[in-house]
């Protein structure tokens, strides 16, 4: 009888210690990645119909992300052209991934940030670095702190070094790595993953030196990244290969899923995308086995319980209302005449607001009397007047 | 102690404070045009009783969508109208639309006269449209905005109409698709969830001739009285279906046809919602079904029209299988349609890439009535006009305008702005001419597309054209959405904007790649010729000899030995 309870204590001892363990240690976990919030730079970077994979590239990877939780608010979304409602598109507003038209990317809730000319060398950076005019809106604006991660994707025609944007300007792997140094010393983010899809993509993430940050290429330096497959009714290429294997990898992916990076990194081997992947790790303090697919493509709110109770009882303060201004004598407002033929023949031109005298006139005039008084001489003014 | 506190408190009993009313109403409008093609015109209208400005501060908002409401009241904004149009609009095929709109996107605002930097104010509120729309509207800047004299009197109640406090910009290059239908549904009290609303799918929508949605924001009269204003917003989205393209070349339509989708409820805060179908044409050669009884007449356009009328709000509008699909069958295609009295065109003409010529030509159809249009061009700086070569001629003989108003372009500031008070004789075409040199732009000021052209946005053509029933002047009646817009203080006549194409115009382009070209040849001249000339100076020259044959290397070996001097 002894015994029983000697080793029913023992055991409820090494439970309990077992069990405070193992709690601890997912704990541990749960609080490990350091972020708070989640945000998403997406971004084509090409003009013209056939360049309509890399609208179908970025447009996948911004329904994953919005599929795993980031919310418009959090999503810049950078489109060089437009496709889904462009006259060749066979199917407009639909933006197709597989053939066959089997998936929509495009979507039906879709809020492109920045579009058409708006996509430029300049307006990305200012993006990533915060130095927007005063005046742009806030769906355009990247306002994460120092507890975001960021995910960044590029997609386009690129090179040794730099990446093109719209078939007239570069980005340079230089000005890259800078804009993430800047980043880095304003707090603009806790960890960075890059993805890149370009041909020679490798060489975009040469060039970092901030650190936290994660790389991904399609194809390593002096490597084309090859295009999936045509559509026969569409008439072009719908999607990139590394992409497509890439959003093949992400529809498994659910907002509770385990998956770490290490998966990501064996996405699209040499066999199905004919050019090497490549990824860089090592500005990244953590260890990429530890790091879970959903920190940067998800948005995994961490929810933590308390167990304090506030009060909400406060007494709710009535806001007066104002009396109705005063006047009893309103006057009786009416339409305007929206053609008012007689009023308009006999409108006065605007009374133009004085302008001092331009520069020419100014200096024309500064001449003439310089002239006029070296030749007369101040003293026979009198005789001139 | 808790409950100690919450006794010290006042006791907190909340008089309901009378909230300001608001009001939402939704309606279709249906018309089969004469081509066979369908025109669906939508209208929800929002109206509250609030006051945006003054002075206090409206936190609660119910109906009226927040961000419109803190865009109204932060850059006191009188009136505002925006559009964004997918297509242009064919007035001879099919009449005429009850809301005009120019290709391309089209922003006009009037402003309060509490403002006193209206040209930072309009810059900033373009900025904030642009997100609230998902468009490019940060690309309108002094060089498209113009300052009308004349054109666009507000649309709302009000005597003040101090032009300084007008603006007007156009985009003819803007697109439009899913995401500025998004946001647009988004402003809606049930979303596009319930109502009219489901029908809106972006995958049918921008399959049309023409689709185009807008926002308008005016204050109107509360009763017929008019002494308080509330504040209106109306949100129309009209849509022209192919007939080849979505309805595969057979005269039947039936909402699951147009939209892909029926009708279930109607939206549970509207208070009316309503389909109109326009069967004043062929009363005979329609077959409506499900049937209805309700027939209303409204006097739309100059004309007056019957409507069938289904009301939402009615149960048994539904049926028994609740939803509502209606059909629309044509039993025979004979048949005029009435040619509307005023149409306009404009082209450019000319050939190469130096000068041209724009054509505008007005359209009088009317067979004995002469009515005054007032012409709106605003062309963009880098087509310099040459206004000694301004023309009108109606019927062969100049038509002198009997005002205009003309403001010059500045390069990279301004665009022209010209208006003119033009009478169109009975029955005749007008066309006004004038010629325009192209300008060569600066090489960072091309787009990076320059080889498709360039754009200049569409003329306005505001008019009074005459009426062959009586217009109804009453404001405050109990009249359909779609037939109240427009103000309308004679009975003779009714108020029309027509817009022109836009046009496409090629500016030279130079080669992009020259700048490439040239620094490679000169690099390379500079790199032959300074390189050689500097191996010249600075190069010494030593004679060197060549090392002998063999045979006279052996001869002088033996000579060595034998102690003799070497060859």
């Amino acid at each position: 009888f002894t015994l029983s309870i000697y080793l029913s204590i023992y055991l409820s001892i090494y439970l309990s210690i077992y069990l405070s363990v193992c709690l601890s240690d997912s704990a541990g976990q749960f609080f490990s990645s350091g972020h708070t919030n989640n945000w998403a730079v997406l971004v084509c970077t090409s003009r013209f119909w056939f360049n309509y994979r890399h609208v179908a590239n970025t447009l996948s990877v911004y329904r994953s992300v919005k599929r795993l939780g980031i919310p418009d608010s959090h999503i810049v979304l950078m489109l060089a052209d437009d496709m889904a409602c462009n006259h060749r598109n066979p199917k407009p507003a639909t933006v197709f991934s597989h053939k066959n038209m089997e998936l929509n990317v495009y979507g039906d809730d879709v809020e492109v940030d920045y579009r058409g000319y708006e996509v430029t060398v300049e307006n990305f950076l200012r993006v990533l670095t915060g130095r927007l005019p005063p005046s742009t809106p806030r769906s355009k604006r990247l306002l994460s702190d120092d507890r975001s991660n960021i995910l960044i994707y590029l997609t386009g025609h690129g090179g040794n070094g730099f990446l093109k944007f719209q078939d007239s300007e570069e980005i340079s792997n230089v000005e890259l790595a800078d804009a993430f140094e800047q980043m880095w010393q304003k707090r603009r983010y806790n960890e960075l993953l890059f993805i890149i899809d370009t041909c020679q993509g490798a060489s975009m993430y040469e060039r970092f030196y901030s650190p936290n940050l994660m790389a991904l290429a399609s194809s390593q330096v002096g490597e084309d990244s090859l295009s999936h497959q045509p559509d026969l009714a569409i008439g072009v290429h719908l999607m990139d290969r590394y992409t497509f294997y890439l959003l093949e990898f992400l529809e498994d992916i659910h907002p509770a899923s385990k998956a770490n990076m290490n998966d990501l990194f064996k996405v699209c081997p040499k066999s199905q995308c004919v050019s090497t992947p490549g990824h860089r790790t090592d500005l990244f303090l953590r260890d990429p086995g530890s790091v879970l697919i959903t920190d940067f493509f998800g948005s995994v709110r961490k929810v933590e319980i308390t167990t304090e109770a506030i009060d909400l009882t406060d007494p709710i303060k009535e806001v007066e209302e104002r009396p109705a201004n005063g006047d009893v004598h309103k006057e009786m407002h009416s339409y305007v005449d929206q053609l008012p033929v007689s009023e308009i023949i006999h409108q006065k031109p605007k009374q133009k607001d004085w302008h001092p005298p331009d520069g020419f006139i100014l200096g024309l005039w500064t001449l003439i009397l310089l002239v006029f008084f070296q030749t007369y001489g101040v003293k026979h003014l009198r005789h001139i007047f | 102690h808790y409950a100690a506190a919450q006794k010290q408190a006042e006791p907190a009993v909340l008089q309901p404070t009378p909230q300001p009313k608001d009001d939402f109403q939704e309606e279709l409008v249906v018309r089969p045009l004469h081509s066979g093609d369908i025109y669906a015109s939508f209208q929800f209208r929002t109206l509250w009783e609030t006051d945006f400005m003054r002075g206090n501060k409206v936190s609660h908002y119910r109906l009226f969508p927040k961000s419109l409401g803190q865009v109204i009241s932060k850059f006191s904004v009188r009136e505002l109208h925006i559009s964004f149009t997918q297509g242009y609009w064919r007035t001879m095929q099919w009449g005429q639309p009850y809301l005009p709109s120019p290709p391309g996107a089209e922003l006009w605002v009037w402003f309060q006269d509490s403002v006193t930097d209206v040209d930072a104010t309009w810059k900033e509120l373009t900025n904030v449209l642009s997100g609230i729309f998902c468009a490019s509207l940060n690309f309108i800047d002094s060089t498209n905005t113009v300052q009308p004299s004349a054109s666009f009197k507000p649309l709302g109640i009000g005597n003040v109409t101090d032009h300084r406090f007008l603006r007007y910009a156009t985009l003819p290059r803007e697109i439009v698709c899913t995401e500025n239908l998004t946001p647009w549904k988004k402003l809606l009290p049930c979303g596009s969830k319930a109502g009219l609303a489901v029908l809106l799918k972006s995958e049918k929508l921008f399959h049309s001739s023409f689709h185009s949605q807008a926002v308008h924001i005016r204050p109107v009269c509360q009763d017929w009285q008019c002494k308080t204003t509330s504040w209106e917003l109306r949100q129309t989205l009209n849509v022209v279906f192919d007939l080849h393209n979505s309805g595969q070349g057979k005269r039947e339509w039936s909402l699951f046809k147009m939209f892909s989708r029926t009708l279930t409820e109607a939206c549970p805060l509207a208070s009316s919602s309503k389909i109109y179908i326009d069967i004043t044409d062929n009363p005979e050669q329609f077959e409506l079904s499900p049937a209805t009884s309700l027939l209303s007449q409204a006097m739309v356009l100059g004309d007056r029209r019957t409507f069938s009328v289904y009301d939402l709000t009615q149960q048994d509008t539904f049926g028994s299988v609740r939803s509502l699909n209606l059909l629309i069958r044509w039993k025979s295609t004979e048949g005029d349609m009435l040619r509307p009295l005023l149409h306009a065109e404009r082209y450019v003409a000319g050939y190469g890439l130096q000068t041209g010529e724009i054509h505008t030509l007005m359209y009088n159809h009317h067979p004995y009535r002469s009515f005054p249009v007032l012409l709106l061009d605003s062309v963009p700086w880098y087509l310099r006009l040459y206004i000694h070569t301004l023309t009108v001629t109606s019927k062969g003989k100049d038509n002198k305008p009997s005002y205009i108003h003309y403001q010059p372009s500045k390069d990279r500031v301004r665009p022209h702005l010209l208006e003119m008070l033009v009478q169109l004789p009975p029955n005749s075409v007008t066309e006004v001419t004038v010629q325009f040199e192209r300008a060569l732009l600066k090489w960072t000021e091309y787009t990076p597309d320059p080889n498709h052209g360039f754009y200049v946005g569409s003329s306005v053509i505001s008019s009074l054209v005459p009426s062959t029933v009586a217009m109804d002047t009453n404001s405050t009646r109990e009249r359909p959405l779609f037939s109240s817009f427009f103000p309308c203080k004679e009975e003779s006549s009714y108020f029309v904007r027509v817009y022109t194409e836009p046009l496409l115009v090629n500016l030279p382009t130079p080669d992009f790649s020259m700048p490439y070209n040239v620094i490679c040849l000169t690099c390379t001249v500079v790199a032959v010729g300074y390189g050689s000339l500097y191996n010249l100076l600075t190069r010494s020259f030593q004679i060197e000899e060549p090392s002998p044959g063999l045979a006279k290397r052996i001869a002088n070996v033996i000579r060595k030995m034998r102690g003799v001097p070497p060859l």
